[in-house]
């Protein structure tokens, strides 16, 4: 399938999605319980690809992401809540500032491989918690009370930015880098990529989509706690990646939406969902670890069958 | 004018251990040289320290007039050396041509957002690496493959993309670990083939390690020889195949008598 | 004097910590592995205890026995179902199956039980507080502190003093040639894992007695900590993980006695980080690299 055809296939599906939706919400067919999945279902995607991009793309094994969701939800919720200030600046400030602290917390610990960068992410995304939980501006362990701004209108228009930019991203010399970092790190060395430079950008934009993804959060729930970022959380947007296929965002997005489904389905049983979620998770390490997708995205399955992520 | 390649005195120590020491070794524009040496002598450390990969304890390594000491292993390549790896270092999930394609990253100027924007300069330089890589993989007879998986290939070809993917960075030294491990007769002999032709068609220096005596004696002009991380002879293929110094290396010391 | 009170609580602690962590340490020595669920497994021993001590009536002791035997076994079944397959698999997968495997066992016990915590019965101690050096000490701690270091010094005498000790050594310097020496080395890493477990299920005991309350998220944190710990001293190194886990004890005792309780789960996730950043092979470790 042709780029350019891509493109604009994917930006007429995005319109025609986003008008399906506005409709069925703004005349009530869709209820509350079911506009508010919706949301809930972008925001996830959103984390899902952003997790993608440092996992699945550059084989950083970040287990703690939902540290930059919390930036990226409090920072926001200071900005609207505090100082009153738009919603859209808002979510784009928690985004930069949420990027900012990939940034410093990628610096010192992307040089460490595997289990021990695991390691590392979750306890800074502990610190990061407890930081929150600390701050009484913010409420500390009660929380925040965060006024409901965020509509399926920005939710959709965030989501569709995000899915832009990392896709572009990734089918450029700087995915295909970062593609040759997750291979062989060493090789990637020595073919002149700088390899600390790759992993630290990706790291950073991820965080920031995470942020981006945290703003919508914040402004959904109508308060946040300290609580609501912690390692689970991590493992929640883990869970999407690695179902998903690592290495492929198309995968990333359909497991978003099926575990968002199933998960807001289980709402009243959360013992059975994390059951359910563990076991999924095992068997499907166990039996069939590539995950849904692989490394192939969804586009892959139209048209000439391209073997090569990452290829022009 | 002065050696391409000048290596004086160096070495590296790991805790107590000195891995490669008071290694000197001189290289000319143009030349092939073999580094050869008995296992665990060092020379693939000695490809790590001339890379980067290891920042030498003691001693300079000058390329090309500028010093390499500390620089770390994609700025040395930036400036023209260019190595394979003993156990095949491909990009397995890419393409063979994306695996090419990455060598020429380093060239192309246009940002991340200039991607992610995807403003002309992103499609623009792509075209050029994509021209560049398919004419390079035309001149490896690997075009055919170009979109198959890395992976994939047998492992003649893989060595063969591996050298290709090296090139195509435009080195002006090639570093070849080991390239013929692995090969049969016929595969070693095709390789001594494409090592000459890389060498005039691409003006190129090449050191090469190997433990295959055929190709080392075949193809080098000259030859060092390591053991226990240093150098105990150095010279043609002549000299090093009568030296009783190599010879020992190779084969250890003469059994000492009963009643010694 | 408040200090020396502090210094025996972050001990009593530490001891603690340094239970779970030799079972980290031990498993990732043998099998490069981050076993996640091993924090579950001390919560699991703690419940059984439980259940021994309140259901059954028996003594410390007893108690303690047969939740070690228990949680052994336990962690022998965590690593045949779900670990075994992974031995050649990626670092990723075999470290997600390990999270998937602890949020199944956390989830399982909540499903089972409810999620609602559980108090041990005061008395399995002998508890009186006796004047030293003007601080005030409880029986308790130091019968902990003795039980925990009874344990480490059996566990150094199976290490250094028996066939699967030696095996067990072997298998985690060289799995091959350990295999090729006639080892089983199947069987050596599940009495590792048995060791670890039954270790794990007496710090639950330990910690259901010492703390009294106990509930089914309880392995996650102190988990965690343990897991630090064992970085701390140097990963795959036994008397590391108790060093680093007798130093973690400790400062986050400091911590908490210099007023800033909320932060001292933080004080271990920042030791980590510095650990790792400066000394990531940890106190005794020592430096492998990987081979270009």
């Amino acid at each position: 399938m042709k780029k350019v055809t891509k493109f604009w296939l994917f930006l007429i599906l995005a319109v025609v999605i986003y008008g399906i939706g506005q409709a069925l919400i703004q005349t009530g067919i869709l209820n509350a319980f079911y506009s508010n999945m919706l949301i809930l279902m972008i925001i996830n995607i959103i984390l899902a690809v952003s997790l993608h991009l440092v996992i699945g793309i550059t084989g950083q094994f970040s287990i703690g992401h939902a540290g930059f969701l919390a930036v990226g939800a409090y920072v926001s919720a200071i900005i609207t809540m505090k100082f009153e200030l738009p919603f859209v600046l808002a979510i784009i400030i928690g985004g930069i500032v949420a990027a900012l602290a990939g940034l410093l917390v990628g610096i010192p610990t992307l040089r460490l491989r595997g289990d021990y960068l695991a390691i590392a992410t979750l306890g800074f995304g502990e610190i990061i918690r407890i930081v929150f939980l600390n701050i009484e501006y913010v409420g500390g362990a009660a929380g925040m009370m965060v006024s409901n701004m965020t509509t399926w209108t920005s939710a959709f228009v965030c989501l569709v930015i995000t899915i832009l930019v990392i896709s572009n991203f990734t089918n450029s010399r700087h995915g295909r880098a970062c593609i040759a970092i997750r291979e062989n790190e060493i090789a990637a060395d020595a073919m002149g990529i700088n390899t600390t430079f790759y992993k630290v950008a990706a790291f950073s934009i991820g965080s920031f989509f995470a942020g981006i993804a945290g703003g919508l959060f914040s402004h959904n729930f109508y308060i946040i706690q300290p609580t609501n970022f912690g390692f689970l959380k991590s493992f929640d947007i883990l869970i999407f990646v690695v179902l998903g296929g690592l290495g492929s965002l198309s995968g990333s997005v359909i497991a978003a939406i099926l575990l968002t489904v199933i998960s807001t389905y289980l709402q009243q049983y959360p013992e059975t969902r994390m059951i359910i979620y563990s076991v999924v998770l095992v068997v499907v390490m166990l039996y069939r670890p590539q995950g849904l997708m692989g490394t192939r995205e969804i586009t892959d399955f139209f048209g000439k069958k391209k073997s090569a992520k990452g290829g022009i | 004018m002065g050696a391409l390649l000048q290596v004086k005195s160096a070495g590296i120590q790991f805790g107590g251990l000195k891995a490669v020491s008071g290694f000197n070794m001189e290289l000319n524009q143009g030349e092939l040289v073999g580094l050869i040496g008995p296992n665990g002598a060092g020379k693939t450390t000695s490809f790590n320290l001339l890379t980067g990969v290891y920042v030498p304890t003691e001693g300079d390594i000058l390329f090309d007039g500028k010093r390499l000491n500390g620089l770390a292993p994609y700025q040395v390549t930036r400036n023209g050396i260019s190595r394979t790896f003993q156990n095949i270092r491909l990009f397995s999930e890419l393409s063979v041509l994306d695996n090419v394609k990455v060598a020429y990253h380093s060239l192309a100027k246009h940002s991340i957002l200039s991607s992610i924007f995807r403003l002309p300069s992103h499609f623009s330089e792509e075209k050029v690496m994509e021209e560049k890589s398919l004419e390079f993989l035309k001149i490896f007879q690997l075009d055919r493959f170009k979109d198959e998986k890395a992976k994939n290939l047998p492992y003649g070809q893989q060595r063969r993309l591996e050298i290709a993917r090296a090139l195509a960075a435009s080195p002006k030294l090639l570093l070849l670990d080991e390239p013929a491990a692995g090969m049969n007769p016929q595969e070693t002999h095709e390789l001594m083939e494409l090592i000459a032709f890389i060498r005039n068609q691409f003006d190129l220096t090449i050191l090469l390690i190997e433990h295959d005596m055929a190709l080392v004696m075949g193809i080098c002009e000259r030859i060092y020889v390591l053991d226990h991380g240093q150098l105990i002879a150095e010279g043609t293929p002549d000299v090093i195949r009568n030296h009783p110094k190599v010879i020992e290396a190779y084969l250890g010391e003469e059994v000492p008598s009963a009643d010694a | 004097m408040e200090w020396l009170q502090q210094l025996i609580n972050g001990i009593s602690l530490g001891s603690i910590y340094a239970l779970i962590a030799l079972g980290y340490t031990m498993v990732y020595g043998i099998i490069k592995l981050i076993n996640f669920a091993h924090g579950d497994v001390f919560m699991v021993g703690a419940f059984v205890g439980f259940y021994a001590i309140k259901g059954w009536g028996l003594g410390f002791f007893p108690a303690l026995l047969f939740s070690m035997a228990f949680c052994a076994v336990f962690g022998v079944l965590i690593e045949r179902i779900a670990y075994k397959r992974l031995r050649n698999a990626t670092r990723i997968a075999a470290l997600i199956t390990a999270i998937g495997m602890s949020l199944l066992i956390e989830y399982g016990v909540i499903y089972a039980r409810g999620a609602q915590p559980e108090a041990y019965p005061d008395n399995v101690l002998p508890s009186t507080t006796f004047n030293l050096f003007g601080a005030q000490i409880n029986s308790q701690s130091l019968f902990i502190l003795a039980v925990s270091l009874g344990l480490m010094i059996i566990l150094q005498i199976i290490v250094h003093r028996t066939k699967v000790g030696k095996a067990m050594r072997a298998v985690s310097h060289d799995i091959d040639a350990a295999r090729l020496m006639g080892i089983n080395v199947d069987r050596t890493i599940s009495y590792t894992f048995a060791i670890g477990s039954a270790l794990a299920g007496a710090a639950g005991v330990i910690f259901g007695v010492y703390y009294t309350k106990i509930e089914p998220l309880m392995g996650i944190i102190p988990g965690l900590k343990a897991f630090v710990a064992a970085v701390l001293g140097g990963i795959g190194i036994i008397p590391g993980a108790m060093v680093g886990g007798l130093i973690l004890g400790v400062v986050e005792s400091i911590v908490s006695a210099l007023g800033f309780s909320l932060w001292r789960d933080a004080a271990a996730f920042i030791i980590l980080i510095l650990i790792l950043i400066f000394k990531p092979t940890g106190i005794f470790g020592k430096n492998t690299r990987e081979k270009v």
